[in-house]
C-alpha cells in the first residue's frame, strides 16, 4: 500500500494506520464509542495481508491481558476501548508497566463515572496521566486533536513504546473518534522479524531463560526496580514532551487545552483576538509528560491561563503545578458528554479576565 | 549374606527417576510432600525428551506456583490472577510454531480466571492447560477455594463449606470437556509411581496433539496441600484417595478421535 488520501473517522484511522505501522496483533471487545477499530481490522483482514492477528476478546480483561502476551514476546500489540472498558483493563496495565513491556492502548473517551454516557469527554485525564491502577507508574500518553493525528499516533506510539519498553496510551475521545476529516495514510511497512533480546520466543542454548513478570518479593530488590521506572520517566520528560502553540508571542491571556477542547480555543482564539483580547492558546500533545517547561515559561508573560476541558477539572491541575503560583490559573469544562461552544470559551474567558 | 548398606543402593545402574536436566538447582519453596514439585519434575521431563526447550513459552499464574519460573528452564510469562491463559492466547497466536503451555490452580484457573479458562478453550486454543486442583487456596493460607469439597473445612469455610451458602465444588475438567474447542481433556495425579508415568503420558500426548493443532488440551492433576489441609503428607495423600478422587475421578474424559 503506498501513502494514500482518504477520507475516515478517527477510530478508522486508526485501524488503518496500526495495519500500516506493521502491527503484529490487536486485542479488543466492543464498546461505543470505538468499536470501529475492531469492526474495521475484522473487515480488513489484515492476517492475509500482513499477518497481523486480529482477535475479538471475551472481555477487556481479556484483550488487555493478550497484550501482556504479546507485548512479552516483542510483538508490536495493542488493544483500544472506551472508558468503562479502560478501567477494566487497569489491572492488565498496571502489571504491563510493572513489567516493563511495550503496547499501545487506545482510549476514546466517553462521559462518566460509571456507564455514563456514550457522548464525547475528556473526564479520564487523571486515569492516564497519573498511573490509572495501583503502583508508581505511568504511562506516555499522546492526544491527538485531528483525524490526522489519530493515523500519525500510532506509529509514533510503537516507537516510543519500544524505546522506553513502556506501554503507551492514545488519549483521544468520542469527537475525534467518530468525525470524519481526510488523512494522509503512510505507505505499508513491513512487520519486524527481529527477535528482540528479552522476549519470551522460547530460550535457545545461547541465552539464559527470558521471564517476563511484575514480580519481586524481594523488598530492596523492588524499591531499586521502582527507582529505575521513576528514572525512566525523568528521562520522558526530558526528552519527551510534545506541544504546539497558536498567538502565544503576544498573548495575555493562555487557553491551555488539549484534543477536541483544543480544536475548540483555535476558534475561541479568533473570537477573541476580533474583541481585542490577545489569547493564545498552548496546546498539550503529550500528557505525560506535561508541558510544564514551557508552562512555566509562559507564565511569566501572561497574565492568566484558563483550562478548557471536557471534565471537571482534572488537567488544570498540571497547569496550576507547572506554574507554581506565577500567574493566575483557572478551568472552564463541560461535562455528561457535553462540548462548549467557542462563544461559551469567550464568554467564560472574559469573566476570567475581569477576575 | 552381607548387610545391603545405602551406598551399595546409590550406583548409577541402581538409576530409576534422575532429576530433568530442564530442572534448575534452586531450592523449591513448596511444602514438603506438595504435588507441585513432582508436576514440575514430570513437566520438564516431557519438555526435555521431547526437545522443546528452545520453543517453549510457559504462563505461570498467581498462587503457590507463581514462581515455578525459578524451577524449569525455558522461558516464563507471569499472568496476572486468572489471566494465564489470555497471555498464552496471544503468545500461540503470535508464534504458532511454539509449544505454549499454562500452570494454574484452582483459585486462578476456575474461580477468578473462569471466564479465560471457558473461553480459551471454546475457541480451541492450540496450547496446553495444566490445571493443579488441591481444593485449597495454598499460597494466601488455606481459604476455601471453588473446588474445596462439600464439608471440607478451611479458614474460610471454619464450619466446613456449605452447598446452601457457598455453592458446590466445581468440575472444571468436566465443563470444559463440553466445549467443542477442547480436543482431549484428562484428569490425573502425582501421588504414586503409577501416577506419575500416567501423567507423563498424557503431557506427552498433549505435546503431539498441539504440534498436530488439534485444538486445546486440558489436564487436571489432583494434588494434595499438606500445609493447607493441616495434614502430613502421608495423611494428606491418603485423605485426597479417599475423598478428593471419588468426586474429581481419575482417567480421560475426552479423548480425540485418531487421524
Amino acid at each position: 500500500m503506498e501513502k494514500e488520501l482518504r477520507l475516515m473517522k478517527g477510530n478508522e484511522a486508526i485501524a488503518e494506520a496500526a495495519i500500516r505501522a506493521g502491527a503484529d496483533g490487536y486485542f479488543g471487545y466492543p464498546i461505543t464509542p470505538q468499536s470501529e477499530i475492531l469492526e474495521y481490522l475484522m473487515e480488513a483482514n489484515p492476517e492475509t495481508t500482513t499477518g497481523m492477528v486480529v482477535l475479538q476478546a471475551e472481555s477487556e480483561v481479556a484483550a488487555i491481558n493478550m497484550v501482556y502476551g504479546g507485548a512479552a514476546c516483542g510483538k508490536k500489540v495493542m488493544t483500544s476501548s472506551s472508558s468503562p472498558g479502560i478501567s477494566l483493563k487497569q489491572e492488565g496495565i498496571t502489571y504491563i508497566a510493572g513489567a516493563e513491556l511495550p503496547c499501545l492502548i487506545v482510549n476514546v473517551v466517553r462521559g462518566g463515572p460509571g456507564l455514563g454516557t456514550i457522548q464525547p469527554a475528556q473526564s479520564d485525564y487523571f486515569q492516564a496521566t497519573k498511573g490509572g491502577g495501583h503502583g508508581d507508574y505511568h504511562l506516555l500518553v499522546l492526544a491527538p486533536s485531528s483525524v490526522q493525528e489519530m493515523a500519525d499516533f500510532v506509529e509514533l506510539s510503537f516507537d516510543l513504546a519500544f524505546k522506553y519498553r513502556n506501554p503507551v496510551m492514545i488519549l483521544s475521545d468520542g469527537a475525534i473518534g467518530q468525525m470524519m476529516e481526510k488523512v494522509w495514510l503512510k505507505p505499508q511497512k513491513k512487520r519486524s522479524e527481529e527477535i528482540l533480546p528479552w522476549a519470551t520466543t522460547g530460550k535457545p542454548a545461547s541465552r539464559e531463560r527470558n521471564i517476563i513478570t511484575s514480580l519481586d518479593l524481594d523488598s530492596e530488590r523492588q524499591e531499586k526496580f521502582n527507582l529505575k521506572l521513576i528514572a525512566k520517566y525523568r528521562e520522558m520528560e526530558e526528552k519527551e514532551v510534545r506541544y504546539e502553540e497558536f498567538m502565544t508571542d503576544d498573548a495575555e491571556y493562555l487557553f491551555v487545552a488539549y484534543g477536541t477542547s483544543a480544536r475548540l480555543c483555535q476558534k475561541a482564539l479568533q473570537l477573541a483576538r476580533a474583541e481585542g483580547i490577545k489569547a493564545g492558546l498552548l496546546r498539550p500533545i503529550t500528557l505525560f509528560p506535561y508541558p510544564k517547561k514551557r508552562l512555566n515559561e509562559l507564565a511569566d508573560r501572561v497574565k492568566g491561563m484558563l483550562a478548557v476541558e471536557m471534565s471537571a477539572g482534572q488537567m488544570v491541575e498540571d497547569v496550576m503545578l507547572s506554574v507554581n503560583g506565577k500567574t493566575r490559573v483557572s478551568h472552564y469544562g463541560r461535562m455528561g458528554g457535553m462540548i462548549p461552544t467557542p462563544e461559551e470559551v469567550v464568554e467564560n474567558l472574559k469573566t476570567f479576565i475581569k477576575g | 549374606m552381607a548387610e545391603v548398606t545405602f551406598n551399595d543402593i546409590i550406583k548409577p545402574e541402581n538409576l530409576a527417576y534422575t532429576k530433568s536436566k530442564l530442572m534448575t538447582n534452586n531450592v523449591m519453596h513448596y511444602c514438603p510432600g506438595c504435588g507441585h514439585g513432582t508436576a514440575h519434575q514430570v513437566l520438564a521431563e516431557v519438555l526435555e525428551e521431547e526437545d522443546l526447550q528452545s520453543r517453549t513459552v510457559g504462563i505461570t499464574p498467581v498462587g503457590c506456583s507463581v514462581l515455578m519460573y525459578n524451577y524449569i528452564d525455558v522461558d516464563f510469562q507471569e499472568a496476572a490472577h486468572g489471566r494465564a491463559p489470555a497471555l498464552a492466547t496471544a503468545v500461540k497466536r503470535l508464534m504458532p510454531d511454539k509449544f505454549v503451555f499454562t500452570y494454574q490452580g484452582d483459585g486462578d484457573l476456575a474461580a477468578i480466571g473462569t471466564a479465560e479458562t471457558i473461553h480459551t478453550c471454546n475457541r480451541g486454543e492450540n496450547i496446553l492447560m495444566l490445571f493443579i486442583n488441591n481444593g485449597i487456596y495454598g499460597m494466601t493460607g488455606g481459604q476455601m477455594a471453588p473446588t474445596t469439597l462439600d464439608g471440607m473445612k478451611s479458614s474460610t469455610s471454619p464450619y466446613g463449606r456449605n452447598i446452601a451458602t457457598m455453592g458446590s465444588p466445581i468440575k472444571m475438567a468436566d465443563i470444559v470437556a463440553l466445549l467443542p474447542g477442547t480436543c482431549y481433556v484428562t484428569r490425573q495425579s502425582v501421588n504414586t509411581a503409577g501416577g506419575v508415568r500416567k501423567l507423563k503420558r498424557a503431557l506427552k500426548k498433549a505435546v503431539q496433539y498441539q504440534n498436530e493443532k488439534r485444538g486445546t488440551c486440558f489436564i487436571e492433576v489432583v494434588s494434595n496441600c499438606p500445609s493447607g489441609w493441616k495434614m502430613t503428607p502421608v495423611e494428606s495423600n491418603k485423605w485426597m484417595e479417599e475423598n478428593m478422587f471419588p468426586f474429581y475421578p481419575l482417567g480421560d474424559i475426552k479423548v480425540p478421535s485418531e487421524k
